[in-house]
């Protein structure tokens, strides 16, 4: 099968007063229709940054793309002209932003808002805009749908808010979904909400997801397929199942035992990764995870882990994958 | 009840006046917190969980007295504080960590002298004490000294939310409400807090009010948990008798929302949806206020509001479902 996306070896940097901040490194990996994958990683870690190149938002300058290529379909998006790029956005990309409140118009009632991308990309008049937007609303649960088509931003909850922007996403059946932390903001019980109405929506439409979180629960909610990534780099990827129950990074060890489990029968204290992700500006040599990991070798100090595969479909950029490297000693998951 | 409890709210009330008339009387209200009541042993936390604009935050804020009680008084070790008259004294024994650690510290002042305006506050150190005291906080809150010289925007989001727990140490307050101290922290920085926190509590035999909308990371750290919708407490438990059979639809509704993260658990789990809308915290409220989302509701859920009852083993729920069992 042919990916839907591809990205190759994509590094973005910033050029700041302070000097270059390496935001991504090399970031590789692709996106199979109707798939749902999910990159995990703190703030900072390039993971925004990651999907807002695919969309081409960010800023240039101070934002430079070093290396690299997106391919969409088969389509190079950073050779793209900005009026090329405006034909993609909202029509074959959809993206779901971290901040309902912030990034809806709050003077466009939200079925202008809805409707602004189906007359611009689909062609549609007015009428028949004003039908597919009230369909739209109904699809994504929003009760009295032609009534809440004339209501601005602020007459809405903040779920309902997002739900307003998953329909802006949905609005031309993209071929795939950028979610942004599309739950971070709301509540438990909004979040499974949204999350089952994305879930549907996959399978309904076939529709590709990228899910961005710092959730562990969120991805494993959603998505067959993980990528973790850590200062700008990926760190490990693989099937969900092997990404939560075979991890072999050690940062993905730290993440996973980091978090309490709601279902753990017993109450013993919370393992922590030591130390804070590492200045983008001061970039350490070698693996960029070795100052927190407590299994760094002296390798790890000087050469960045080549990719090694640790199962099918299953890649990890660490030292300890060597063949001479030391195993963990215990089993450590 | 053998022993005295540290802390004990009764009846507490906090309305907000959304509206007023002609004269400046206020003709409508927001019942942020509403007829909440509950007590907390010494070395004990009590975890408050709900959702956004429950009044989670408010009952916090109105037993510390940064907003005055509408209705209701809180017990200090058996005394009833009065947040006019003995404020500062009640400052000395209770203290508060906040949310937001970028916003909670002035940007103007330097790291030690955030920690050690309480000390000056209160006449606790004379100003050579004060700097040993401002390292020995520093140092029990895993920073260096040198960082007493330092502003605050020189930190990171972890190192804030510390110097926030020396500010609030600095008085050795014996209470400390924790309003919502990881949530604006990453995953690996909020274990780290966390831990901090539960040595403190070791070492210095601190209680703690946690309030929280994250229930795993409150489950972790709580003795008990209560769990509050619009304005009540609707079930009160010990954390883990709340988490393995919680009564209230609501706090099952709850549960059943919180992502696992575990592929093959979340493929398998059945979830209890909500449906309906919040009814509004206004006036005119008669009966059970999530019966509009509870998808047990009985005729009588509308008539009678259900009252906070023991159902056996400390377990209390507010629901006329259970009760009626």
């Amino acid at each position: 099968m042919k990916p839907l996306l591809d990205v190759q070896n994509l590094s973005v940097s910033f050029d700041t007063y302070a000097g270059e901040v390496k935001a991504t490194q090399n970031v590789s990996f692709q996106v199979f229709p109707g798939e749902a994958i999910g990159i995990v990683g703190e703030s900072g870690c390039g993971k925004s940054v990651t999907a807002h190149s695919i969309m081409q938002l960010i800023a240039i300058p101070p934002g430079r793309y070093s290396t690299g290529k997106i391919l969409f379909a088969g389509d190079d998006l950073l050779t793209k002209t900005e009026d090329d790029m405006a034909n993609i956005r909202g029509n074959d990309i959809g993206m779901i932003f971290q901040d309902p409140m912030t990034s809806l118009n709050p003077v466009l009632t939200v079925g202008m808002q809805i409707s602004e991308s189906l007359v611009r990309h689909q062609q549609m008049n007015q009428e028949e805009a004003h039908e597919r937007t009230v369909e739209l609303l109904h699809l994504v649960g929003i009760p009295f749908p032609e009534q809440r088509i004339n209501h601005y931003p602020h007459q809405f909850s903040g779920g309902m808010r997002q739900r307003v922007m998953i329909a802006i996403a949905l609005a031309c059946s993209p071929k795939l979904l950028i979610a942004d932390e599309p739950t971070t903001a709301l509540d438990v019980t909004m979040q499974a909400q949204i999350l089952d109405l994305m879930k549907d929506l996959q399978s309904q439409f076939n529709t590709a997801i990228i899910l961005i979180s710092h959730d562990l629960g969120v991805i494993a909610t959603l998505c067959s397929r993980v990528i973790v990534m850590y200062a700008g780099k990926i760190a490990e990827e693989g099937k969900a199942q092997d990404i939560f129950h075979h991890p072999q990074h050690p940062y993905t060890w730290g993440l996973l035992q980091s978090v309490p489990r709601m279902d753990a029968t017993e109450r013993e204290k919370l393992r922590t990764i030591e130390g804070n992700p590492p200045d983008l500006l001061h970039f350490p040599v070698g693996c960029p995870f070795h100052p927190r990991c407590s299994y760094a070798m002296k390798i790890c100090t000087q050469r960045y882990p080549d990719k090694t595969m640790a199962g099918d479909g299953h890649s990890v950029h660490c030292w300890l994958q060597h063949p001479q490297a030391p195993k963990p000693q215990k089993e450590v998951w | 009840m053998g022993e005295q409890p540290m802390i004990e709210v009764r009846n507490l009330k906090k309305y907000f006046t959304t509206r007023r008339d002609f004269f400046g009387r206020p003709t409508a209200y927001l019942k942020a917190v509403d007829n909440v009541s509950f007590s907390i042993a010494k070395g004990e936390t009590l975890g408050l969980v709900g959702e956004s604009g429950c009044g989670k935050s408010t009952t916090g804020r109105t037993m510390i007295h940064l907003y005055q009680p509408t209705a209701g008084e809180v017990l200090l070790n058996g005394k009833v504080v009065d947040g006019k008259k003995d404020k500062k004294q009640l400052c000395r024994e209770m203290q508060m960590i906040f949310q937001d650690p970028y916003a909670s510290l002035n940007p103007r002042m330097m790291v030690g002298d955030i920690i050690g305006e309480p000390l000056a506050i209160h006449h606790l150190a004379s100003a050579s004490e004060r700097t040993e005291r401002i390292v020995s906080l520093l140092q029990m809150v895993g920073l260096n000294p040198e960082h007493a010289n330092r502003f605050p925007h020189e930190f990171s989001g972890g190192q804030r939310q510390r110097i926030g727990i020396a500010r609030a140490l600095a008085v050795n307050p014996s209470f400390i409400i924790c309003d919502e101290p990881i949530s604006a922290l990453d995953v690996s920085i909020q274990a780290q807090v966390v831990n901090l926190l539960e040595d403190l509590q070791d070492k210095l035999g601190l209680t703690y009010l946690f309030i929280a909308h994250d229930l795993a990371m409150v489950k972790h750290i709580s003795s008990r948990v209560a769990v509050m919708y619009l304005g009540k407490i609707i079930e009160l438990a010990t954390a883990d008798e709340l988490y393995r059979h919680p009564q209230h639809p609501y706090t099952q509704a709850l549960l059943s929302a919180i992502p696992i993260p575990d592929p093959d658990v979340m493929a398998n789990r059945q979830r209890i949806h909500l449906t309906g809308d919040v009814v509004s915290l206004g006036n005119s409220s008669v009966g059970c206020a999530f019966r509009t989302r509870c998808h047990c509701a009985m005729p009588l859920c509308s008539e009678m509001e259900p009252v906070l009852l023991d159902g056996g083993a400390k377990h209390m729920v507010a629901c006329h479902l259970v009760q009626k069992k």
